[in-house]
């Protein structure tokens, strides 16, 4: 699942990843703009994804991936891989990821180097 | 929810309506695992209580914007309401954009609903393999009413009839002669029709051109009692909802006193198990038969074999393969 959280209007790259994650045969659900963090968690557990993918381009990754994270331990969706995308500063990526976002992509990620790292995510994880 | 948690340990979970088992079940029927039948079969044996409705019709012709409505309505009433959206995959890599969702995230947040996108992953007919085991473990899980939309259809995918209670064929205007491309086989098939989109001027058009359709064919009466009713809705300022609904209930209604709701019981259990059984045997083929399947596509090419004794011979192999 791909979302936009928040006062980010911002979708082109979002919809961009979505297709080469479509044409590397995965199935994307999309969200649309303007999700809250309750919206997105509940939904990618509704859906049972391997993935969340949350593109931020407004500055808010500090307030959205930790709240998104608790929801979905919450609701029983912590085997859900969160995944970044957009632009931030170096030192949020480090400090995210140590809060448990399992990737961050930043912008001139190639479109290969994406789906790979979607594949690696579920590789690791293993059957659920 | 923790790791390879097996398909039965679900089971109690689904029926208790737990939702991340709900969800977890879904993706089970979806790959089609042999290990999961098990868990399916005892989830089938709880079901029965949902009116299933499906809602169909062209692409952009309102589908999603109408669930979401409907959805809202029917919680309204203190009805639960399970959602099962089915968009494309496609034919190249297999991959899909489900973006059914868009319209409906307003509806994520109430525990009343759920929502589940499936892509068709080469089925064809307007819906996904899994849709209606999908369909039990939502009415297995106690949701009141199970809403299937199925892909934009074009005119003939109409599995949905088989598989529902109620069907709701959707047409827009705007789309001018795609109603008349429908006309033959989609627009045949609904239980209630519904015109969306009808804050737009043209509308009207719309709306008169079903009817005339619907007067020139063999009427609008089914054979149990029911008229075909032509309800103009709007998804923008929710005009024509009460009535959809009202409609909706009034169908189920006119089902259950019929005895049609018996009928059409059976017919969705028969088509089920043709369908159920259709794809066993594709697999099956597809699994252990590859080589056959190459040396009589040789034979067809080679302008040695029609396509209809190919496949006999085919199932011959099969056949005395699999005797004892």
């Amino acid at each position: 699942m791909i979302a936009k959280v928040g006062l980010d209007g911002h979708d082109r790259g979002v919809k961009i990843v979505a297709r080469c994650l479509r044409d590397a045969g995965m199935d994307v659900i999309y969200t649309g703009l303007h999700r809250t963090p309750e919206e997105v968690a509940l939904a990618a557990v509704q859906e049972d994804v391997d993935i969340l993918g949350i593109s931020i381009l407004s500055g808010a990754q500090m307030t959205v991936f930790p709240r998104v994270l608790d929801l979905l331990r919450d609701r029983h969706g912590s085997d859900i891989a969160v995944v970044g995308g957009g632009v931030m500063p170096d030192e949020d990526v480090s400090e995210l990821k140590r809060m448990g976002v399992s990737e961050i992509l930043l912008q001139d990620t190639p479109p290969q180097a994406i789906v790979e790292s979607m594949r690696r995510l579920v590789r690791e994880r293993g059957p659920r | 929810m923790g790791r390879a948690i097996p398909p039965l340990a679900l089971v109690q979970p689904v029926l208790e309506g737990r939702l991340s088992a709900v969800a977890r079940m879904i993706t089970h029927a979806e790959s089609g695992e042999e290990d999961c039948q098990e868990a399916l079969a005892e989830i089938y044996r709880h079901t029965g209580k949902a009116h299933v409705v499906g809602i169909t019709g062209v692409p952009g012709s309102g589908k999603s914007a109408l669930v979401t409505r409907l959805c809202k309505a029917l919680r309204a009433g203190e009805r639960s309401v399970g959602v099962i959206a089915i968009d494309p995959s496609s034919p190249f890599s297999g991959g899909s954009i489900l973006g059914d969702r868009i319209r409906m995230n307003e509806l994520v947040t109430d525990p009343g609903v759920f929502i589940r996108s499936m892509a068709t992953r080469g089925a064809l007919g307007g819906l996904a393999r899994a849709s209606l085991s999908g369909v039990d473990i939502l009415d297995a899980a106690g949701y009141d009413v199970v809403l299937i939309e199925t892909v934009g259809v074009g005119q003939d995918e109409i599995d949905v009839v088989q598989a529902v209670h109620t069907t709701l064929v959707v047409s827009a205007p705007g789309l001018g002669d795609d109603i008349q491309a429908i006309k033959a086989g989609v627009l045949e098939i609904a239980d209630i029709h519904v015109v969306g989109k009808c804050d737009r001027s043209d509308a009207h058009r719309t709306v008169t051109d079903l009817k005339n359709m619907l007067a020139m064919g063999h009427g609008n009466s089914q054979g149990y009692g029911w008229q075909v009713p032509l309800i103009p809705t709007s998804s923008v300022s929710g005009e024509g909802i009460p009535e959809l609904l009202a409609a909706i209930d009034g169908h189920l209604d006119a089902l259950t006193s019929s005895g049609e709701l018996e009928q059409r019981r059976r017919r969705i259990a028969q088509t089920r198990l043709l369908k159920s059984a259709e794809n066993i045997l594709r697999d099956q083929f597809q699994r252990h038969h590859d080589r056959q399947i190459a040396e009589l596509t040789d034979r067809m090419m080679a302008g040695r074999t029609h396509p209809h004794a190919a496949a006999q011979i085919l199932l011959n192999q099969f056949r005395s393969e699999r005797k004892p």
